[in-house]
């Protein structure tokens, strides 16, 4: 099957001399929820500015569903729906307008563009705000402005830069159930983001793009298997002496009450627990100190460097 | 995208930027019509009364073509330039660039925009000179060629500017330092006859003299200049315009980074 989006080589030199990309290789498959991560002017949105026409390449080649951009690419473009990490929508326009005219764009008839932008309010909640411009609207409620404009054409490919920065709790997970359920009907998504407890609960596989270069890209599962050690917070509910010491474990008496934990691959929690057990202190709750993979991605980012 | 779609496409670019200029109603469309009828009031008939005949016109008569071309040249300029240099502005540009929309579509939806806005603004202009004075009409399909090729030719200049327009003072320099001193010198006021010589001869290279003289002459019979060299020098400069205008788009000057 084809590869919903294929690049191999990519480079851009801005006319600064600043390499923002140093030939990266990517693949991501059809119906893959993608994970693109790395810090600050790593090249992530250089990257999707390439593949959405609004970045010119130095080098490398991009296929969108199989479709060249060098040959095609208004072929490719139609695959294609971005969410931009900045409002880019004209604020005076009512939302209604937006979604229509977007659609139009893409050669959809006003009649069935009218049903689609019906059908894209009422997903995303926007029903109450069609007539309002998109200036009124919250912040939340732009990003899903949004998000209905990038599906109103029908993509298969789906590209969101950092959809939720600036979204509260309560929308973000709404957001997390609606692209995991168009994700679950064959829409490939391609998301970059900043919260990697959100690639964790979202994608299925990642890169991680630092200093214009793919320092990493599997699934976030063999990613995750390869991390050595993990650090965990157990909250007791005895006194811990702060002399606490369990033969072959990494134990650090944080307080009274809380012990931190370094498990090594191969070493069993549990044997912790028996042993705090064994001396009358029983553990109330435990967490992990960070988020694993975000320790991966320093570790990651580190070794880049 | 087939032919339909670009239909499609195009008559959405078109009734987004109608929209725009209808919902800003009194920004777009009422100025031309206030400033007009001053234009008719001082000179036509308070200035205009005592000069006399001019081209065999009386001089309210021999205004008011130059009057509703001005206002056909500034109407379908601004209304590009700011449409698409506010698109430019909030960004809003790029929902047609990552879009699959052919770059001569996009350039003509945002042309049509603005020549139906100059067409707007001429039918408002001309019924308002209706009430100062009678409108003979000589040749009625070089008025409608006339009237077609300039508003094209400036809304295309309105996007030249507005492609390179970095601020919002950009898209006032043209039309206050060019725009407006080219048609006031490009014979609305008064005929190229009057002139001596030598700045008669300079008026040759305004482009404006072409356009004004050939509307005259399709509403008046008379005109300034050859109306075949100036319908090709329309047309020239239309051309002109419309490729410069495609090559930036295609190109994604100070559009695409």
């Amino acid at each position: 099957m084809t590869e919903a989006l294929k690049i191999e080589g990519l480079q851009k030199t801005y006319e600064n001399g600043f390499q923002a990309l140093k030939g990266i290789d990517l693949t991501v498959e059809p119906g893959d929820f993608f994970a693109l991560l790395g810090p600050n002017g790593a090249g992530k949105s250089t990257t999707i500015g390439i593949i959405s026409s609004l970045v010119a390449k130095t080098a490398g080649k991009v296929w969108v569903h199989g479709v060249d951009i060098d040959q095609d690419f208004p072929g490719a473009k139609r695959f294609l729906g971005i969410v931009p990490q900045e409002f880019n929508f004209n604020v005076f326009e009512k939302v209604e307008d937006i979604l229509t005219n977007q659609a139009g764009y893409y050669g959809i008839p006003l009649h069935e563009a009218r049903e689609r932008t019906e059908q894209f309010l009422e997903r995303l909640g926007l029903t109450e705000k069609r007539d309002t411009r998109a200036r009124m609207l919250s912040g939340g409620m732009k990003r899903r402005l949004m998000i209905a404009r990038a599906l109103v054409h029908k993509p298969r490919l789906l590209i969101l830069d950092e959809p939720t920065a600036g979204v509260d709790i309560e929308m973000r997970r709404s957001m997390y159930d609606f692209l995991r359920e168009i994700n679950a009907a064959g829409t490939t998504i391609i998301l970059t983001t900043h919260y990697l407890e959100e690639a964790e609960a979202l994608c299925r596989n990642m890169a991680i793009i630092n200093h214009g270069k793919i320092v990493t890209h599997r699934s976030i599962k063999d990613l995750l298997r390869d991390l050595h050690k993990e650090v965990f917070i157990l909250d007791c509910a005895g006194d811990i002496p702060r002399s606490l010491d369990i033969s072959g474990f990494d134990v650090q008496v944080l307080d009274d009450h809380t012990v931190q934990v370094v498990i090594e691959k191969g070493q069993d929690l549990a044997e912790v627990f028996a042993a705090l057990h064994d001396r009358g202190i029983p553990v109330v709750s435990m967490r992990n100190e960070a988020n694993r993979l975000e320790q991966m991605f320093v570790n990651l980012l580190e070794q880049s460097a | 995208m087939n032919r339909y779609e670009q239909y499609i496409a195009f008559m959405t670019i078109l009734r987004k930027e109608i929209r725009r200029y209808l919902r800003i109603w009194s920004q777009t469309l009422l100025p031309s019509a206030i400033t007009m009828s001053l234009y008719y009031v001082i000179f036509g008939n308070l200035i205009g009364s005592r000069i006399g005949t001019m081209g065999g016109y009386s001089y309210m008569e021999f205004v008011v073509p130059g009057l509703i071309m001005m206002a056909i040249v500034t109407n379908s300029y601004a209304n590009v330039v700011a449409s698409f240099f506010g698109a430019k502005f909030n960004n809003s540009v790029e929902e047609l660039l990552v879009s699959p929309i052919p770059a001569y579509i996009i350039l003509c939806g945002y042309v049509a925009g603005g020549v139906s806005r100059g067409l707007l603004v001429a039918i408002i202009v001309t019924a308002v000179s209706l009430f100062f004075t009678q409108l003979p009409i000589h040749n009625p399909l070089l008025v409608i060629l006339v009237v077609a090729m300039t508003s094209i030719l400036f809304s295309l200049l309105g996007f030249v500017n507005a492609v390179y327009a970095n601020t919002f003072d950009d898209i006032n320099i043209v039309p206050t330092f060019v725009l407006t001193p080219l048609t006031y010198l490009g014979g609305v006021f008064y005929s190229l006859d009057l002139l001596p010589d030598f700045w008669a001869a300079v008026s040759q290279i305004n482009p404006l003299v072409y356009v004004v003289s050939a509307f005259r002459y399709g509403m008046l019979g008379v005109s300034d200049v050859n109306i075949t060299f100036a319908l090709a020098m329309i047309f020239f400069c239309v051309v002109l315009a419309y490729g410069y205008s495609l090559h930036l788009l295609r190109t994604g000057k100070r559009l695409r980074t």
